[in-house]
């Protein structure tokens, strides 16, 4: 029971539902260790509690504000957006679903690409939301991560992706299975040019993301307890009938199969990708300071 | 029943019951026979049409899925000669749910790689119904790089419900595996043909599905997730697969419309099943223009050409 808790009358802690409301604005409670904690508290150590160290889910916009320096940042393909080509519709239809979240989260889709520097270095780095749809990659996602690309092959710049997604979005069809092999052979062009890229897996990384590019870095750095995995863990019981081992599927999980380099705590990302990207591009590093949200931490 | 129809096809089923019970029919009956079974024929014939002229996406997706439709290893020796299996991936093991090697087409020398179905029970069990495991898909590169070593075009044909999600699938690196297939598959220095057979199962399909020239039969489908868990996930409700295979578009006349295949081959009236021999003389004959086609281009014409193919998937607008 956390102090927050402990302060309450026991007549308010008795009803379910007041027990865990919290409110808005000021407060969040962190999912792992349940704990209070103070807003800004969360945005200065972006989304990292400050008492169990778990990794929260944070918005595509503030996790590039993280990682890249201060200054400019011009967003490449954000004139991209979805349409309904499928006229899907489910218990909702996709436009109402498309519209719902660009009302939530103020993106008009689940990836973002911006061009901007890490101490110092010119690269080109993208970050999936994941509260857009479920982070799902569809035309759009596809077309923007191609793009970014692009910019990298004009520029001679590496390339870095920070996945968050439950896999291809169903409301666009076939059409989102095929931005898998879009996506990859973009980057055969990259490993072509022999320019790199870093791929960083974070809470939840599946299904068709991480069947494709997301698996298909140079580099394969995971979140710390992230989840990651071809098919969800729901599905896999369903299948095998049997409960799954503890940590299935997580970051620790799978950098003990071999199948991804190194686990970065979300505050060394910055300095872990510089030191990377410096050796394997050959460039100096210029400062390690300019980005503001790091200064305290 | 006779399980070689379909729920919808039980009136052709019924009629083909009546003609075969006239074939035992004592023929001093004074009835002449053999006009009666010609007529009750030709009805059935032009019933059959009649069905199959307006299906829909969920009664096509039980026709990718018939027992006794066509698997792989079904096409491979009426479409093939001289074809050689190779196992095994050197890495860990041998997945029967993909079948690869190399064989001649009508003299040329091409390596195939396709998934498996079994037939019977423990067949099935052994080609675990067709999902492979990641040791499937690292099997599949390796002849993917033999093509391409020893300039042979690459057919694959597609038949699987999709991927295996198992344990020991994700520990030894499911996703990685079809990954790695997608980025040599982009980049192989040789033609690639394919042809969605039965059902295309989202990611475990494309896996091996990468390619210059993208064929389907009539009755396939192809689709981003199963009808079924389609329905699961977004009508909380596994019954509502119809709805989700007519939302999905999934059959090879929707996807043709969207232009992610390029060609129908066309079935046996009736589909596969009902003429394996005719089935595979179709797919055959579009494999063989497709590749003689591919072929004549220059290896980095068709490397360019296969890029801006893979670039051009998707549908947006630009604001």
């Amino acid at each position: 029971m956390s102090w927050f808790d402990k302060l309450l009358p026991p007549k308010i802690k008795s009803r379910g539902v007041a027990k865990k409301a919290v409110p808005e604005g000021l407060w969040s409670k962190c999912p792992a260790c349940a704990n209070v904690l103070y807003h800004a508290e969360i945005e200065k150590s972006v989304g990292v509690c400050p008492r169990c160290d778990y990794h929260m889910r944070i918005s595509a916009r503030k996790r590039l504000a993280a990682f890249l320096d201060a200054g400019d940042r011009p967003e490449i393909g954000a004139g991209l957006v979805p349409t309904d080509f499928l006229k899907f519709k489910d218990s909702k239809r996709y436009k109402d679903r498309l519209a719902d979240a660009v009302q939530t989260t103020g993106e008009s889709d689940a990836l973002i690409v911006m061009k901007g520097r890490l101490q110092g270095l010119p690269l080109v780095a993208a970050a999936f939301e994941f509260a857009f749809m479920g982070g799902s990659m569809g035309s759009v996602v596809g077309e923007r991560f191609v793009r970014g690309v692009d910019t990298c092959l004009a520029e001679r710049l590496p390339f870095v992706c920070f996945a968050a997604s439950g896999g291809a979005r169903m409301q666009e069809g076939l059409t989102s299975l095929m931005q898998m092999a879009k996506t990859s052979a973009a980057l055969t062009c990259l490993a072509d040019q022999g320019l790199p890229f870093i791929s960083v897996l974070t809470d939840p990384t599946m299904g068709g993301v991480s069947a494709s590019f997301a698996m298909l870095g140079d580099v394969i750095i995971g979140e710390p307890k992230a989840l990651i995995g071809f098919a969800g863990p729901r599905v896999i019981e369903q299948t095998v009938r049997e409960t799954l081992p503890e940590g299935f599927q997580r970051s620790e999980f799978l950098l003990d199969h071999g199948a991804i380099d190194m686990i970065v705590h979300r505050h060394k990302l910055r300095e872990t990708i510089a030191r990377l990207l410096s050796i394997m591009s050959n460039r100096p590093l210029v400062d390690n300071t300019t980005n503001a949200l790091h200064k305290d931490i | 029943m006779n399980q070689n129809y379909l729920d919808f096809e039980q009136s052709i089923a019924d009629l083909e019951a009546k003609i075969d019970a006239l074939r035992f029919l004592d023929s001093s009956s004074g009835v002449n026979i053999n006009e009666e079974i010609a007529r009750l024929k030709a009805k059935s014939r032009r019933l059959t049409q009649s069905i199959f002229s307006s299906l829909t996406a969920w009664q096509v997706s039980q026709l990718a899925r018939h027992p006794q439709r066509p698997y792989t290893l079904d096409y491979l020796g009426r479409i093939f000669q001289d074809f050689e299996e190779l196992h095994g991936d050197r890495l860990y093991s041998d997945d029967p749910a993909i079948v690869a090697g190399v064989a001649r087409l009508d003299g040329l020398p091409v390596a195939v790689i396709g998934h498996q179905k079994g037939r019977d029970t423990r067949e099935k069990v052994r080609r675990n119904f067709g999902m492979p495991r990641p040791e499937g898909y690292r099997k599949a590169l390796r002849i993917m790089r033999l093509a391409e070593r020893f300039r042979m075009p690459l057919i694959t044909l597609i038949d699987t419900m999709g991927a295996y999600p198992g344990v020991g699938a994700e520990e030894r690196g499911q996703s990685e595996a079809i990954a790695r297939n997608l980025f040599a598959m982009a980049a192989l220095k040789t033609p690639i043909v394919s042809a969605v057979i039965g059902e295309g199962g989202s990611g475990g399909a494309l896996a091996i599905g990468v390619c210059d020239h993208m064929l389907m039969l009539q009755y396939a489908t192809y689709s981003v997730i199963s009808p079924e868990g389609c329905a699961s996930i977004l009508w909380k409700s596994a019954d509502k697969a119809a709805l989700a295979a007519e939302a999905l578009g999934i059959t090879a006349e929707s996807l043709k419309r969207l232009r992610l295949i390029d060609e129908i081959v066309a079935e046996p009236l009736g589909g596969a099943h009902r003429d394996y021999d005719v089935a595979a003389h179709g797919l055959k004959e579009a494999l063989r223009r497709a590749i003689t086609d591919l072929v004549a281009l220059p290896i980095d014409d068709l490397l360019t050409r296969r890029q801006l193919r893979l670039r051009q998937y998707g549908q947006f607008e630009e604001r």
